[in-house]
């Protein structure tokens, strides 16, 4: 199972740099910024490839533990960043067609919301997101387990999914939009081809490496095929599998953005474009926000459902 | 089996032991060196309750062997009955217990347990039997433990307990001790005999660990390295039984005897005399 972020000695953290609670069992505290001065701590001595979990954990409680100091901390950033923006701006350091102020902003989210157009395309998008995260997720799975998992389906099908993945998202569009028009069907399919290929590519490698023991354990034990597959395979790459959710959710935003860039009526791609047209720089920076947002908060739902499960799996 | 017959009437759910057959018995890897005999015309019999310890060099084949007996692996010659029948892909009357004791990690202790138990068991008789190996093996305490979380010798006697619990006619541990230290694995030894005692089953035992099997078993089986041997000959060199009832003294002179006959059949040299040599005197 390979864990984006982990590097060699550290903890092991995912692609925002936070440490992963469930595979740092013996770091005294879960923060990202601390780092690790004992090579191999967070491993036990008795070689168990992953160990991980709650024995060892709350020997003590630093500050950093408490999930509200961390969000304090988080905030600290963002917090910083407005306060400069707002500063340059209205000292005039900045023209306001270049960067109107945080103020202003805000005006055009109201005058947006107003309208009923802020939620209508926030709504639309993250609809659309869900939408081909769902279809292209399920796909990368059902596909991933197959080439996984026999050998044939991988040497018949890995070969043409990797040059299908070698093609850019943008060199899709055109093609969706002639074969389905301009509507929903087009921008979900585009999602959907960018949440296939993480999932799809993390459950074939992470099938491909269970441990041959535990598969020839369930096979003395009269395990086949099916309840093979769910007593000891999919148990074995569930962690890496909802890693490669993770890596599709932000692929689907990114999808997203493409796909209504290009050819939307609604929806923050759309916001953005259009504004960018004519010259609404407010409402290009609210877009952005606003995908900032959406991206970090179903990224975080994904990592909380992730955490828990770490916390029994590895 | 006196040690075993007052004890085995306390476990009325296990199946009774099965006598096992090798006949003519051979396995032939292809290796990019062309292809390799592992075992040849092995024969072998194994009466009901019987401990039977397989030792050899590396690569002389024990492992194949009791990979065929599980039905994890297919011999291309002779044949393999239990119970008079032969033995079908993965069987369900044995049960394997390997060197690395292969807990599943997401499951508990007592799920691990449960995975061995024989396919449409009911929930509670499950959880019955589970709970009873659990308490045979002295994992009572641990059972919600999670493998990560337990010793090497208690993650040990969980896969011990996980065979069990299929209630095996023939038992086939694959040097099921050899990773532990040396004290928890003379502790294992005694337990496996109590288990043996407890639910005794046909236990087919593969070790490199002569003393290991002069300890456990009846009969001891020498198995050869066939590039080593003379061409024609079979995998095995000799069968050796071992006199005394369990438990055994482990500084018996009759077994220090044989574990220098076995050792020697092993091409290791022991340096050992026997009482009667006069270089003993000198040596005290």
């Amino acid at each position: 199972m390979t864990i984006p972020g982990s590097l060699g000695t550290g903890p092991v953290t995912d692609d925002q740099g936070r440490v992963r609670a469930g595979l740092n069992p013996f770091s005294s505290s879960p923060a990202a910024d601390e780092p690790d001065p004992v090579p191999g701590r967070g491993r036990t001595g008795a070689g168990v490839a992953l160990d991980g979990g709650s024995p060892a954990r709350g020997h003590r409680r630093p500050a950093l533990a408490r999930a509200w100091v961390r969000a304090a901390l988080g905030a600290v950033l963002p917090l910083a960043l407005l306060g400069v923006w707002h500063a340059v701006t209205t000292a005039g350091l900045v023209p306001a067609y270049q960067l109107p102020a945080p103020a202003s902003v805000w005006t055009a989210a109201v005058d947006l919301a107003e309208r009923g157009q802020l939620a209508q395309y926030t709504a639309i998008s993250t609809q659309r997101v869900l939408l081909g995260f769902a279809i292209g997720g399920s796909l990368g799975l059902l596909v991933g387990a197959l080439v996984g998992l026999s050998r044939v389906a991988g040497a018949l099908l890995a070969p043409t999914i990797g040059a299908v993945r070698a093609v850019p998202s943008l060199a899709w569009i055109p093609l969706l939009i002639l074969w389905m028009k301009i509507g929903e069907e087009s921008k979900i399919t585009l999602i959907a081809i960018g949440a296939f290929f993480p999932v799809y590519t993390t459950v074939a490698a992470a099938l491909r490496h269970v441990d041959p023991h535990l598969v020839e354990v369930g096979r003395a034990y009269g395990l086949r095929a099916v309840s093979l597959f769910s007593r000891v395979q999919l148990p074995a790459v569930l962690p890496s599998m909802v890693s490669g959710l993770r890596l599709a959710l932000a692929q689907s935003w990114l999808f997203l953005v493409a796909a209504e860039l290009i050819a939307s009526s609604m929806g923050l791609g759309f916001l953005l474009m259009d504004s960018g047209n004519n010259g609404r720089i407010d409402r290009l920076l609210l877009a952005i926000v606003l995908l900032a947002v959406l991206g970090k908060i179903t990224d975080s739902l994904l990592g909380l459902a992730e955490k828990h499960l770490l916390r029994r799996w590895s | 089996m006196a040690l075993t017959s007052p004890l085995a009437s306390r476990t009325p759910g296990t199946a009774g032991a099965h006598p096992v057959a090798l006949r003519g018995v051979g396995r032939t890897f292809p290796t990019a060196a062309g292809p390799r005999v592992v075992l040849h015309d092995v024969d072998l019999e194994l009466t009901p309750g019987e401990i039977v310890a397989i030792i050899g060099p590396s690569g002389c084949g024990k492992s194949t062997l009791l990979r065929q007996v599980a039905g994890l692996d297919v011999p291309d010659a002779g044949e393999i009955l239990l119970d008079g029948s032969p033995v079908a892909g993965v069987d369900t009357r044995t049960a394997v217990a390997f060197q690395e004791p292969r807990l599943l990690p997401w499951r508990t202790l007592s799920q691990n347990v449960a995975l061995g138990l024989p396919r449409g068991t009911e929930r509670p008789a499950g959880a019955r039997r589970v709970a009873e190996l659990l308490d045979l093996v002295g994992l009572s305490s641990s059972a919600g433990l999670r493998p990560r979380q337990v010793s090497g010798g208690m993650a040990q006697r969980a896969s011990l307990a996980r065979a069990l619990a299929r209630n095996p006619g023939v038992l086939l541990l694959d040097e099921p001790f050899g990773a532990l230290d040396a004290l928890t694995r003379l502790k294992m030894q005694d337990l496996l005999l109590e288990i043996h005692a407890a639910e005794p089953t046909t236990v087919l035992l593969v070790t490199h660990d002569v003393e290991e099997a002069l300890y456990l078993a009846d009969r001891v089986v020498l198995l050869t390295t066939l590039a080593a041997a003379a061409p024609g000959t079979g995998s095995v060199r000799s069968v050796i039984p071992v006199p005394g009832m369990r438990p055994r003294d482990r500084a018996d002179h009759v077994l220090a005897e044989l574990r220098a006959d076995l050792l020697e059949g092993l091409g290791v040299p022991t340096h050992h005399r026997t009482p009667g040599d006069p270089d003993l005197h000198h040596s005290i």
